[in-house]
């Protein structure tokens, strides 16, 4: 199992939601958020008041996957997040050593296979 | 305008200089509303082209916009007469101060002008916009005018416009379906839901309309008098019907009855009344206002789902709105209201100028229009980039955003050395000091 995170653009993130969801992932969590990246800053003026805006505004996507599904996941996120410009952000694949689904109490592979699919689906 | 009166009125005076500030606040009130409709990204850029135009509308006004529209002329466009308020002075024109009445038709200008932005709103590139509307008010705007209020060829022919269905709302009705048109969609339309960032703001915004609107509406009686009274109360009872037909055919259609479905409703309804205001009876009024939802009701249904992104509606709301309005007028009209005959009270005549009207002003400002925009075009992109478009319109032109919190945000002070420009972009300068603002 992995976490995968990513940081993208609050303005791809519809599209990144239509690529996850072309593949059949579903079990997501967003946050909104500021970051730095490598992008120029933007120069923002109020009142004769020069500021340069060193944080830009970006989405967080944190989704657990099961193995089969990382390069996959990866793959919609990068493809569907992409613009070409500095800014397009990073995706982060992490392990993750244990996962549970509190609902059921389900550890690991299971908490992370969607309940409609067999557990075999998912490989 | 020539009129056998030439003596001043305390009166209406006083009234025509309430309206006129009245209707000025219609332009913010506008801003609000087109504002609340638009993302969040856009939120500054969409408030700002309405704004904007009380500046560029409201000195091309004064310059050359008047002249054309009320100056001595011949049937299609007044002369130069007027050219920078000369001869515009304080003597009576009517009973009130001839430029008194200059800054009241300023005023309609200005919101006509703002009026078209919404089909436009998160795409046009704002300098493009600027060249647009104070060009337009030259070259479309003040030749209606002069048609229907200025002694051309419609006034001649008796139609009936009495605050400006045809002249503002038909006018910059089809404006936007051709600006939209010639500047393009949205890259978002028809592929993301867009939605209003904050309905109250559009709430707020056709509240002030609506206040203002009784300015626009009875002011445009130039007098203190039962005419504008009359004008006052259609300007009350019209949207009314208005609001509730439109929370009907929500109810019906929907199953909700929605905020901005109500907004909608109710600026419809006042648009409609428009050109009828000082012409027909309370009574009729309330049906002409409730009459005008369907087809805008139709149409904004009909909208979303099409290629013509007409983002904030203005060919339904308006175009529409005030073409309703424009034809009603000749149905609903009477000579005991202080109008003609109309259909209803026998005389079909009037219904054929109405229409002969609404036409003309439809063929000549989409015309006019396509024109001008593609002449601008040819000077200037129309467009905004791509990227521009993806992270929106207010940091890029004119850099501010709406909300902000000021985290990340630095603070430059400037102290520029011989021979160096000062740089913002990039790696901060050696003669930069920067220090941590937590807010702004």
């Amino acid at each position: 199992m992995k976490l995968i995170t990513a940081i993208i653009r609050p303005d791809k993130l519809n599209d990144v939601l239509e690529g996850l969801f072309e593949i059949d992932v579903h079990g997501l969590t967003i946050t909104r958020c500021l970051g730095h990246g490598g992008e120029l800053e933007s120069v923002e003026t109020y009142r004769g008041m020069t500021v340069k805006m060193e944080l830009t505004e970006k989405v967080k996507i944190e989704i657990g996957v099961s193995d089969p599904f990382v390069e996959k996941t990866v793959d919609a996120i990068v493809q569907s997040g992409r613009t070409g410009a500095v800014g397009d952000g990073k995706v982060f694949v992490t392990p993750v050593s244990d996962v549970v689904r509190i609902r059921t109490g389900e550890r690991n592979q299971d908490a992370v296979t969607p309940t409609s699919y067999p557990v075999s689906a998912a490989f | 305008m020539e009129d056998a009166t030439t003596a001043l009125v305390a009166t209406d005076t006083a009234w025509l200089m309430v309206a006129c500030a009245m209707v000025l606040l219609m332009t913010p009130a506008l801003a609000f509303f087109y504002g609340g409709l638009v993302r969040r990204k856009n939120a500054l850029n969409t408030m700002m082209m309405s704004f904007a135009s009380l500046g560029a509308v409201g000195v091309v006004w004064a310059v050359v916009g008047y002249s054309l529209a009320f100056a001595p002329g011949n049937n299609f466009i007044g002369g130069l007469d007027y050219a920078f308020l000369r001869g515009v002075g304080l003597e009576a024109e009517g009973t009130i101060p001839h430029l008194l009445f200059f800054a009241f038709q300023g005023t309609f200008a200005i919101i006509t002008a703002a009026l078209i932005s919404g089909a436009i709103a998160e795409r046009m590139r704002f300098e493009a916009y600027l060249a647009f509307i104070t060009l337009w008010v030259v070259a479309v705007y003040a030749p209606v005018c002069h048609w229907v209020w200025g002694g051309g060829w419609l006034h001649q022919m008796g139609a009936l416009d009495f605050a400006g269905g045809t002249v503002v709302h038909v006018n910059a009705g089809i404006a936007a379906v051709v600006a939209a048109l010639v500047v393009g969609p949205r890259r978002d339309h028809g592929r993301q839901a867009m939605l209003p960032h904050h309905v109250p703001f559009v709430l707020l915004g056709t509240g002030l309309l609506w206040f203002g609107w009784f300015g626009f509406n009875a002011g445009s009686a130039l007098a203190a008098d039962a005419t504008a009274a009359l004008a006052f109360v259609n300007t009350l009872v019209a949207p009314a019907a208005a609001l509730v037909a439109w929370m009907i055919l929500d109810r019906v259609f929907t199953g909700r009855v929605t905020a901005v479905g109500a907004a909608t409703g109710i600026v419809i309804g006042l648009v409609a009344v428009t050109p009828a205001a000082g012409f027909v009876s309370p009574m009729s009024a309330i049906v002409l206002g409730a009459l005008a939802t369907g087809p805008s009701y139709w149409a904004i249904m009909r909208r979303s789902r099409s290629r013509l992104d007409d983002s904030l509606e203005v060919a339904a709301a308006h175009g529409l709105g005030g073409l309703t309005g424009a034809l009603l007028t000749g149905v609903f009209a009477t000579a005991a209201w202080g109008g003609v005959d109309g259909a209803i009270a026998g005389d079909w005549r009037q219904l054929g100028v109405q229409t002969l009207a609404v036409i003309a002003a439809l063929v000549y400002s989409g015309g006019a229009t396509f024109v001008l925009l593609r002449a601008i075009g040819a000077v200037l992109p129309l467009r905004v980039e791509d990227g521009q478009e993806r992270v929106g319109l207010d940091v890029p032109f004119h850099g501010e955003q709406a909300y902000v919190d000021g985290d990340g945000a630095l603070l430059t002070i400037p102290r520029p050395i011989e021979g160096r420009r000062l740089e913002l972009r990039g790696p901060q300068p050696v003669s930069t000091a920067t220090v941590q603002v937590s807010d702004i």
